[in-house]
């Protein structure tokens, strides 16, 4: 008995799991997890999470009766893995036998190598990344970001309900700037900047000072900042060492073929943040997706391709098609995508102005890439219908 | 027949399950979303579907 091992207990080894079931699979499952929490959603953890009131096992996925009977190996993640012989070894010294592997090992936070004390910087990826952060998040507390992505811009909205005070230093000339674009980008700084945040832009931090714990930060323009806390938000790295020695491109995630099968491999798929694949919807080189929904879309149609490949049946090979979408929530004001406006080259704003509620359209040589608007639900859900027939 | 409620506490009118069951769940002309409460038994998999991509999982099903 060897069955299907799913490395990652997110989103998407939870999917993957319950699309497996779903689609009639029998065998052993086993969902593999770094961190010791059964799957929960992390959007909550830069806003509802961090500000208080809302406990790890609030944010728990609803588990399907039909995945009760999956076995859990939680908080040893993957360490190595012989793809050939059909083996996975974890952190604890268990070694898993597969028939077919899920990789759904999803990213982490990128940190950079900057001198000084490390005591007071931390991370938001996890539940007790958040957890950590919350603790230091009290009134009047020097909160410094690092990126003015979008986890650092909903940590900086979060500290600032809570009441600290709150920098934000980037490389970028304007927050989130992809994919929203520089327009955008200004008038959601605006917003920042009107509820308090100060921002440093074009600016890298060259050192952190302090004895034991971060005291204060000097930025390469000599500007020295004090602060209490620092949340290093500058992008994520793929979860994929522990397949090293395979003979994979380790280089940009996993690529992947339609059925999410890896590129070399026969019975080993990805899914999620770390899954490179095409998109029948959108043209251009294999992307990896950071989106909430994209563990979804892409762990449903692993499920179904190993459901199939172990059942001896034939693998549906139909070009792979999903919508990209993410939200964001930044004070009161709502963030909402689809499509893939980080690949525009011409953006126009068809509705309101940056600094209120308003709608912008995002094009390529192909024509419409992608749409955001910023507090227009209602009026964006047709675009979706638009960018769907682009198929 | 499947009960259909939504945690308005966390919902955030992001609109997801609209795509998913466009008969079951839809946003007003103020944004906010809307939904019926009972649904015939054969249409479970497009709510389940709803539920799965809620982004605030506010969506329950019994």
């Amino acid at each position: 008995m060897a069955g299907v091992v799913i490395i990652g207990a997110g989103l998407g080894g939870l999917r993957v799991a319950e699309t497996l079931r779903a689609s009639g699979y029998a065998g052993e499952v086993t969902i593999v997890g770094d961190e010791i929490h059964l799957p929960y959603n992390r959007p909550p953890l830069s806003k509802e999470a961090l500000a208080g009131g809302v406990e790890v096992a609030d944010l728990e996925f609803r588990r399907k009766a039909h995945v009760d009977d999956v076995t859990w190996k939680l908080g040893s993640p993957a360490v190595t893995s012989n793809l050939k012989e059909g083996t996975v070894t974890l952190a604890d010294g268990t070694v898993l036998h597969f028939d077919a592997l899920a990789v759904a090992a999803g990213i982490r936070p990128r940190r950079l190598p900057i001198p000084g004390p490390q005591a007071g910087r931390v991370v938001l990826r996890t539940a007790d990344d958040a957890q950590e952060l919350r603790a230091a998040l009290v009134p009047g507390a020097k909160v410094l970001i690092m990126g003015a992505g979008f986890i650092g811009c909903e940590v900086a909205a979060t500290a600032r309900k809570v009441g600290c005070e709150v920098s934000i230093v980037a490389l970028d000339a304007e927050p989130m700037i992809r994919p929203l674009g520089a327009e955008l980008g200004a008038g959601m700084r605006r917003r920042h900047e009107a509820n308090g945040v100060n921002f440093y832009l074009g600016r890298t931090i060259t050192s952190f000072n302090g004895t034991d714990h971060v005291e204060s930060a000097t930025l390469d323009d000599g500007t020295v900042l004090a602060c209490d806390i620092v949340v290093e938000a500058v992008g994520s790295m793929a979860n994929v060492e522990w397949l090293d020695g395979n003979g994979l491109d380790l280089g940009d995630g996993l690529s992947v073929d339609d059925a999410m099968i890896v590129e070399g491999t026969s019975n080993v798929v990805a899914v999620g943040d770390i899954a490179r694949h095409h998109n029948a919807l959108f043209s251009g080189p294999k992307r990896r997706i950071e989106h909430w929904n994209m563990p979804t879309e892409t762990g449903k149609r692993a499920g179904q391709t190993l459901a199939a490949l172990l059942a001896g049946e034939e693998v549906s090979r139909a070009p792979f098609s999903a919508m990209p979408s993410f939200w964001s929530d930044q004070y009161s004001h709502k963030i909402q995508s689809f499509g893939m406006p980080g690949n525009a080259t011409r953006i126009e704003i068809v509705s309101g102005s940056p600094d209120e509620a308003c709608i912008a359209e995002y094009f390529d040589q192909s024509g419409l890439v992608g749409v955001i608007g910023i507090d227009k639900t209602s009026e964006l859900a047709p675009y979706r219908k638009l960018l769907m027939e682009r198929g | 027949m499947i009960k259909v409620s939504i945690d308005m506490d966390k919902c955030q009118h992001y609109g997801q399950c609209c795509f998913e069951a466009p008969d079951v769940f839809a946003l007003d002309a103020d944004g906010k979303i809307t939904y019926v409460a009972e649904v015939a038994d054969d249409r479970r998999d497009d709510v389940e579907s709803a539920a799965d991509v809620c982004p605030m999982q506010a969506i329950e099903i019994s």
